[in-house]
């Protein structure tokens, strides 16, 4: 029998209990403010405990301050119970297998209208009832691997997935479909872009920026395209598929080391830095926009490398960086540093004696840069120079965060820091490219006449 | 709040957010996130009480610019600013009713002199409902005097639709076995503008309506017929650009004869019904069959009467249909914002600051002796609170300065354009200023219009432009005598009256200011000289 004060604690709970007032009954309500009439509905648990929640006749909520009830008196009774309509995920030979990896969070569902609930949708059958279309591109069957929010996720997800891809590769599926919160798809992205190689086929990481309980989410629209993509892409890499332009048009498939999420809101917020995304995504059609990608096979080989040190740190540098920072690193027992230095890779002298402390301990330091485009170059001031003198390495155009994951996986690997150099500085996925094409940059200024003139022409 | 409380409003414990689902593009996020703050309010009109159901915080959607086929254009100027909206009763029966409690409600939120004005600033949504008849939603009328005749209109349409009811009911027994017929006609027409439309790359459909004949041709609304519902569909839900259609009951767009044989024709072997109508309509490949969905749905709606729509006001009180009715299953909690209490504190606060009553301010003026028609300007001009204080601090006569601000203060703020408004701490200086002068207070009346039209100018220097100089009762009553001595020589007029108006004519500017018009009038015509 579940709670009839569901929600319900303190001064609240007792006002309810005094009256003999359940939740989902239609109660009327007598308070020092005035009269009120309508279903009681259980509150969240967060919230106080000095209101009652009560839907009206019109469809709204209000509280009520359980200090100014005078009376109230249960005068009818609507229990409510919510739940997807489940149907069972229609399958045929002729269409392919994907597999949905889940990691946390919703990522599709379907929002009570009544109370304002929001229910997760996870099965075939639950995702089914909620986005239907997916029957249309594959037989889709579904695990859940864990459950952390986005900014939890770590070396033991990053390993888990791993090992779980290469299963499920072995078995025979056709695509892998992972669904991530967005803030650090892009650290996921890179990890298993390095833990998993040569695969056979598409692994295709998605989110959603707006949540299901919002008309304007990219939920639906994100996984039909993320499933489209693993169904039917032959670009046999890990890739990240969100939405492309600003409207509901096309998804970007983006290469696992080379994405970033670059807006806090906005749905088009993953793109490809100093590069050009994969390809483009359309319910029926993917169209791609290069053509060097590993190619889908038939074979079930790949190989996992489900290795990951987690003493490793990512320093955002800054001008008035004090050198006491890198020494606590060391002292507590980091074994590697990614510097995010300014422009070609620099940061100040009164660090540099303690960078030259931690590499004596044996401490792997390499450089980034924080501009996100462009490549470290450190022969072009003295300052790097001196650098690169005194043991930092470079890591041409990866990017800071991709750089951070490949170092943990890397250093998880061999205490060898030569070999650690050879690794990190061997492109495995696009992660370190040999040029940056004029159309790899590109952040317009807005103001600017034609910049306004591009925009009012094209809405992406 | 100040406004939930002046609607005698039983005030919410928290305000809960809710969204409410708008999907028609008006609003980016999809929903409009809204917040009752209080419930069972009243507002006195003249002879009854209209209750209030509601009334609640919105934010404000985006402003339709234009509609054209598939493509709406918005501007965002004002999405996101928040408005209040009250609901009431369905307890106004009459569309004089309806207007007199818009006018409160304006009178109320004026009062509380934190609103915007102009145009659209304040916006009813009309519903209008007759017996037999169902809720329709007029959205969006900005004047206050367009609500009578766009109710009277509305009450109208819903008793022909209810007309055209009980004659379909009449004619099919069973409005389910109701079915309508078309055909492609696009190849086959000959009516030159109709060919014109084929050359655009559109379809031409014909549609047979079984048991419509009379009924697409029966009066509506001013101007318009029943056939006139199906085309404003046509045009919102289908697309169709208007002129999208025409009929065999039209007045327009003649067919000519070979097409209309062909009309006929296309439906003849099957349907020797005499009671049958035809409609045709022409719009892009994609769109024909949601017309052809949507001209079944109307005609279906027309067996149960009265469909559930917002309209849109026209400005001259006709209505066109905007969308469906939406339900209350659009709603749900916002999962951004957490509920925020309302502590009695705080309702406590806001009514000891509460402005007067508006039904309280007409009494008191009436009790002043104020003319009624006055009563308007002060009310939406918020000049009752200057009004009382003025009466307050100079113990001035009431009815003289509500009819300055009632009257002087209305024309002088009109003129121009009405960009000049003064504001009420000068006008408290204003009759600071004359009493501290010793002036008397006719020479208000015009003084009032040259501050208003100078905002920034001296008083000193008004006053001093107006032609007042500084004379004394007793020097401008001894003038009286030559001024009738030289009224005899001229003999302007032979109205009895004329040589009292001449003598007053000539006086008034010396006066003004310096002594009451009304003794030196007495003393002219003699009563005391």
């Amino acid at each position: 029998m579940s709670d009839p004060l569901k929600g319900y604690k303190g001064r609240g709970r007792d006002v309810l209990d005094s009256f003999g007032v359940r939740v989902w009954s239609d109660a009327e309500i007598k308070t020092t403010r005035g009269d009120f009439r309508g279903i009681i509905l259980p509150r969240s648990e967060n919230d106080d405990d000095l209101h009652i929640v009560l839907k009206l006749a019109t469809g709204y909520n209000v509280g009520i301050d359980v200090r100014t009830i005078t009376d109230m008196k249960e005068k009818g009774y609507k229990e409510a119970h919510y739940k997807i309509p489940e149907k069972e995920f229609p399958t045929s030979p002729d269409k392919p297998n994907v597999k949905l990896l889940g990691t946390g969070g919703t990522i599709a569902s379907r929002l009570d209208y009544r109370t304002g609930a929001v229910i997760p949708a996870f099965s075939p059958g639950e995702l089914y009832g909620a986005v239907p279309e997916l029957a249309d591109i594959c037989n889709l069957t579904t695990e859940k691997l864990f459950a952390v929010f986005s900014e939890n996720m770590g070396p033991e997800q990053y390993i888990t997935l791993a090992k779980a891809i290469g299963t499920e590769i072995e078995n025979g599926i056709d695509g892998i479909v992972i669904g991530h919160g967005t803030d650090t798809m892009h650290h996921t992205a890179g990890a298993l872009a390095f833990m998993v190689q040569n695969s056979p086929i598409p692994i295709v990481m998605v989110g959603s920026q707006r949540s299901s309980d919002r008309p304007s989410s990219d939920a639906a629209l994100n996984l039909i395209h993320a499933t489209t993509a693993a169904a039917k892409s032959d670009i046999a890499e890990v890739m990240v598929c969100m939405f492309g332009p600003t409207s509901d048009e096309y998804a970007l498939l983006h290469r696992g080391t080379r994405v970033r999420k670059m807006h806090s809101s906005y749905r088009s917020t993953f793109r490809t830095i100093g590069d050009i995304p994969l390809a483009m995504v359309e319910r029926d059609e993917i169209t791609p926009l290069r053509h060097d990608y590993n190619k889908r096979r038939s074979d079930r080989n790949v190989n996992i490398y489900p290795y990951f040190e987690e003493k490793v740190t990512l320093l955002y540098y800054y001008p008035n960086m004090l050198p006491d920072i890198i020494d606590a690193i060391v002292e507590k027992g980091y074994r590697g540093i990614v510097i995010a230095g300014t422009g070609l890779g620099h940061v100040n002298k009164p660090v540099y004696p303690a960078i030259e402390r931690a590499v004596k301990k044996g401490v792997a330091i390499y450089m980034t840069v924080q501009t996100l485009w462009g490549y470290v170059h450190m022969f072009v001031y003295d300052t790097g120079r001196d650098l690169m003198a005194k043991g930092i390495i470079p890591t041409e155009n990866m990017l800071p965060e991709v750089a951070y994951v490949k170092l943990g996986w890397a250093l998880g690997q061999t205490d060898d820091l030569e070999e650690v150099k050879r690794l990190m500085l061997t492109p495995i996925n696009g992660e370190i490219t040999e040029r940056e094409p004029y159309n790899g940059y590109l952040v317009y200024q807005g103001g600017i006449p034609e910049v306004e003139e591009f925009l009012k022409r094209v809405h992406k | 709040m100040e406004v939930a409380l002046l609607l005698r409003c039983s005030i919410v414990g928290e305000l809960h957010i809710t969204r409410k689902q708008y999907l028609d593009g008006s609003i980016p996020t999809g929903f409009q996130r809204t917040a009752i703050v209080g419930i069972e309010g009243e507002i006195p009109l003249k002879h009854k009480k209209v209750r209030i159901i509601q009334l609640s915080l919105e934010e404000d959607a985006c402003r339709e610019v234009s509609d054209v086929g598939h493509e709406r254009v918005y501007t965002t100027d004002r999405l996101g600013m928040p408005l209040i909206e009250t609901v009431t009763y369905p307890d106004m029966t009459t569309p004089d009713e309806a207007a007199e409690a818009g006018q409160y409600l304006r009178f109320l939120t004026r009062s509380t002199g934190k609103m915007n004005t102009g145009i659209g600033a304040a916006r009813q949504d009309v519903n209008v409902s007759i017996t037999g008849g169902t809720r329709v939603e007029i959205k969006g009328v900005a004047h206050i005097k367009w609500i009578p005749e766009l109710t009277h209109n509305e009450a109208f349409r819903q008793k022909a639709l209810l007309e055209i009811k009980k004659v379909l009911n009449q004619r099919v027994e069973n409005p389910q076995d109701w079915k309508m017929e078309s055909a492609d006609i696009t190849d086959d027409v000959k009516t030159p503008w109709l060919k014109e439309c084929r050359e655009r790359g559109y379809r031409i459909v014909a549609v047979n309506l079984p048991a419509f004949r009379g009924l697409l041709s029966f009066f509506t609304q001013p101007g318009q017929m029943f056939a006139d519902e199906i085309s404003g569909r046509l045009k919102v839900i289908a697309c169709l650009e208007k002129p999208n259609m025409t009929h065999s009951e039209a007045l327009e767009n003649e067919l000519v004869p070979a097409d209309r044989a062909l009309f006929q024709r296309s439906f003849q072997s099957k349907n020797r019904d005499d009671d049958n109508a035809q409609i045709i309509f022409w719009g892009p490949e994609g769109d024909i069959q949601t017309a052809l969905d949507t001209i079944d749905e109307r005609c279906r709606l027309a067996f149960m009467g009265v469909p559930n729509e917002t309209r849109q006001a026209r400005p001259d009180g006709t209505t066109r249909f905007e969308r469906v009715l939406p339900g209350p299953d659009r709603m749900y909690p916002d999962t951004d914002s957490a509920p925020i209490p309302i502590e009695d504190a705080m309702i406590e606060s806001v009514r000891q600051n509460l402005p007067t009553d508006v039904a309280e301010r007409v009494k008191r003026m009436e009790s002043w002796g104020i003319p009624p028609h006055m009563h308007a300007y002060i009310l939406r001009r918020n000049l009752h609170p200057v009004l009382e204080k003025i009466v307050a601090q100079f113990d001035a006569d009431p009815r003289f300065v509500g009819i300055l601000l009632g009257q002087t203060l209305r024309h002088a703020e009109g003129q121009n354009g009405g960009n000049h408004r003064i504001s009420d701490d000068r006008l408290v200086a204003l009759f600071t200023f004359v009493r501290k002068q010793g002036l008397h207070r006719d020479i208000l009346k015009t003084l009032l219009p040259a501050l208003v039209l100078h905002p920034q100018k001296d008083m000193a220097r008004i006053l001093n432009e107006s032609g007042f100089r500084p004379a004394e009762e007793k020097e401008i009553l001894a003038r009286i005598p030559d001024l009738k001595k030289r009224y005899a020589e001229i003999r302007t007029s032979k109205h009895p009256k004329a040589e009292i108006a001449w003598v007053m004519g000539q006086l008034r500017p010396l006066a003004l200011g310096n002594m009451d018009l009304k003794t030196l009038r007495r003393a002219v015509d003699g009563g005391m000289a």
